[in-house]
């Protein structure tokens, strides 16, 4: 005899309760800590930081912990919380050639002022698993640091280049740019608000995206202008003293692509720009997000429209991973009541199939 | 220990501020803007209110929307009811009525259809009437009502001022042309006070009537789309269709197996391997009221074989 189906919350409580046993493993082994994840998965940080929007290792260390190390459900938590934070204003614009930086590097220029700082990087290293990593190592020799004097100059690359005209301005809108986290994305979406979108985008969806317009699909041109990383100052205006008062340091990895434009007949030809801002250390969303910008732009720039990189409802609508996982994960959610009523016609227009004329007959008569 | 707890507790162990969560989870300031929207969204019956919508501890696409509709209208002395697919126990409503238990503390839960005054819904619409003091909120996953047969929002706003929905219309044609008759079995598009074409979330189209001078408010969020929409009480609500091929809801040959119900929406269960099959309730409560009642259906438990 059928009883129907019941015991949802036990069975949601067990669940729970083997997913904290599962995440744990073998107790045998030694738990990991937040300053562990916080130190030596420095990159995971930066990334669930830096989608999550929020800038707080701990708490995204906590969040990767909580997750598994799966980082877009890290990302998730990270930005549930987020969500629920007062707001107490809007900082200034970071300067980002005040930076100290940390690694520093032009693909246009041999030599810059400020030189090329290479910084702790993977590029350049044999990509061969290190044995000596298994085991616990011992502390790694000092390195030897580029000898960059305090508050020596390090113009950005793309200043260098508009102090000759050859690049375009940054373009701005002149207005105080939307907060995307506050308003919901209506288009057409200016850049600003773009790049707050991309900012908090997925890094693999951005990712493939940019690497589409290096295969012809909205074809830019690029060049690495600059990429920075390290740490800039934070800064709020706060209107009962009449200055602002730094809030801390943060680092970010900021991206400056240089690209071809041919020019108008109002305009000589000069070289564009496609910009990437994030979190931390991460370089291949930055520069991800400058290609992914530059494409974007197309319209202001006069170019044709031919690809899916330069079509703005199509990346900004599905750039966003935490809405991405949630609308696709949902198909695990019972859908049984739409699904009967698919059985139910898929049957009717089965027995209608077979005999067109009593179809409907024989299916009442089956019922 | 639920999730947020376990967050609250990790957290201060760890030396972090404690982590501290509003009523109803949301801030107020956020509520208010969502209760903007939707007195707007009343204001004009079927017409999509984007809505700053915020990641909620769910995922997108399991009822963001709707629970943050319900969050924002949530007051103490409500009680709140919470189904997917007509059940108070799928394991996504048991989610979210936990969701409310612990972050709305005061806010009395309930099961039953009659003592509710607000019920969250997924996918259908309760068979008992609603009454004047009830609030109806639908989970809903696409808004857009054109969004298969036109993607870009763009467009499909612009269609919406025009009030042009030709496109659907050639679409409803094209079943018949293809099928014999109209293809869509729920979320079927329905025309809100006589203006705006709308989605009734993937509700069956059995559903569809109930919708229509319903005396309840009816609110629909949802949370990844970032809209709101709404069906003021005693509004008219159509569904489309042809004078030649008028609208038409399922219509099930035996009655529910359990409560003997007819004229219900009902579930197929699948009972052995065999092609063995009997049709339930789908609404779980208006089923268990029945049985409370007497009413025995063919496959009914013995009472003490029940327990």
């Amino acid at each position: 005899m059928y009883v129907a189906v019941k015991g949802g919350e036990t069975a949601i409580r067990n669940a729970h309760a083997l997913l904290a046993e599962t995440r744990r493993g073998d107790t045998s082994v030694p738990e990991i800590g937040i300053d562990q994840i916080s130190e030596q998965l420095t990159l995971a940080v930066d990334r669930v930081m830096s989608e999550g929007s929020l800038y707080d290792r701990p708490l995204a260390s906590l969040a990767i912990k909580q997750a598994r190390g799966d980082l877009i459900e890290a990302i998730f938590l990270v930005r549930a919380f987020r969500t629920t934070l007062p707001r107490f204003g809007y900082c200034e614009p970071v300067d980002t050639a005040q930076m100290r930086v940390e690694r520093r590097i032009s693909a246009t220029y041999k030599d810059i002022p400020g030189g090329q700082v290479l910084g702790p990087t993977f590029d350049y290293t044999h990509r061969l698993l290190d044995p000596t990593l298994a085991g616990t190592t011992t502390e790694p020799p000092a390195p030897a640091r580029a000898e960059t004097e305090d508050g020596a100059p390090m113009p950005r690359v793309t200043d260098l280049l508009g102090d000759e005209g050859l690049i375009e301005a940054a373009p701005s809108t002149g207005e105080y740019p939307r907060d995307l986290t506050r308003e919901p994305l209506s288009f057409p979406a200016d850049r600003p608000l773009r790049l707050q979108n991309l900012a908090r985008g997925d890094e693999g969806f951005l990712l493939s995206l940019g690497y589409s317009t290096q295969r012809g699909y909205a074809r830019t041109h690029p060049f690495v202008g600059e990429i920075r990383f390290g740490e800039v100052e934070v800064e709020l205006f706060v209107e009962e003293l009449g200055f602002a008062v730094p809030l801390g340091p943060i680092n970010v990895t900021e991206c400056q692509m240089v690209t071809q434009f041919k020019g108008s007949s109002a305009e000589p030809p000069k070289f564009t720009r496609g910009y990437g801002l994030v979190f931390g250390q991460s370089e291949r969303k930055a520069m991800s997000v400058a290609l992914v910008d530059r494409a974007l732009r197309f319209k202001e720039l006069g170019e044709e429209q031919s690809a899916p990189a330069q079509d703005e409802e199509f990346v900004l609508s599905h750039s966003d991973n935490v809405q991405a996982t949630g609308f696709v994960e949902h198909l695990k959610l019972p859908h049984y009541v739409d699904f009967q009523a698919e059985l139910d016609l898929v049957r009717r227009m089965r027995a209608e199939h077979t005999d067109p004329v009593h179809g409907d007959a024989r299916q009442e008569a089956a019922e | 220990m639920t999730a947020l707890e376990q967050t609250q507790t990790a957290s201060t162990s760890a030396g972090m501020p404690a982590i501290t969560y509003n009523f109803a989870y949301l801030d107020e300031q956020t509520k208010r803007m969502i209760r903007r929207a939707i007195l707007k969204a009343i204001a004009i019956p079927g017409y999509q209110v984007p809505f700053a919508s915020r990641e909620m501890p769910m995922p997108y696409g399991w009822g963001t929307g709707g629970v943050q509709v319900t969050a924002a209208i949530l007051g103490m002395d409500d009680v709140l009811k919470v189904i997917d697919q007509g059940s108070d126990d799928t394991t996504n409503a048991v989610a979210i009525r936990g969701f409310f238990e612990t972050t709305a503390p005061g806010v009395a839960t309930t099961t039953r259809t009659q003592d509710a005054t607000v019920i969250q819904t997924r996918h259908r619409v309760p068979e008992q009437q609603l009454q004047a003091h009830q609030v109806l909120v639908y989970q809903v996953p696409i808004p857009e009502p054109l969004r298969f047969l036109e993607p870009r929002e763009t467009e499909t706003r612009k269609l919406h001022a025009l009030a042009d929905y030709g496109l659907m219309h050639v679409k409803l044609y094209e079943d018949i042309a293809r099928h014999g008759h109209i293809a869509t079995t729920y979320a079927y598009p329905v025309e809100v006070d006589g203006r705006y074409v709308m989605d009734p979330s993937p509700i069956p189209k059995f559903d569809n009537p109930k919708m229509d001078d319903s005396p309840a408010l009816q609110l629909f969020g949802a949370g990844r789309e970032k809209r709101i929409y709404a069906i003021p009480p005693h509004t008219r609500v159509v569904p489309l269709d042809f004078e030649d091929h008028p609208f038409k809801v399922q219509h099930f040959a035996k009655p529910c197996a359990l409560c003997a119900a007819t004229g219900v929406y009902l579930d197929e269960v699948i009972l052995d391997d065999r092609g063995g099959r009997m049709f339930v309730c789908s609404d779980t409560d208006y089923c268990n009221t029945r049985q409370a009642e007497g009413h025995r259906g063919e496959m009914s438990a013995l009472p003490e074989a029940a327990e």
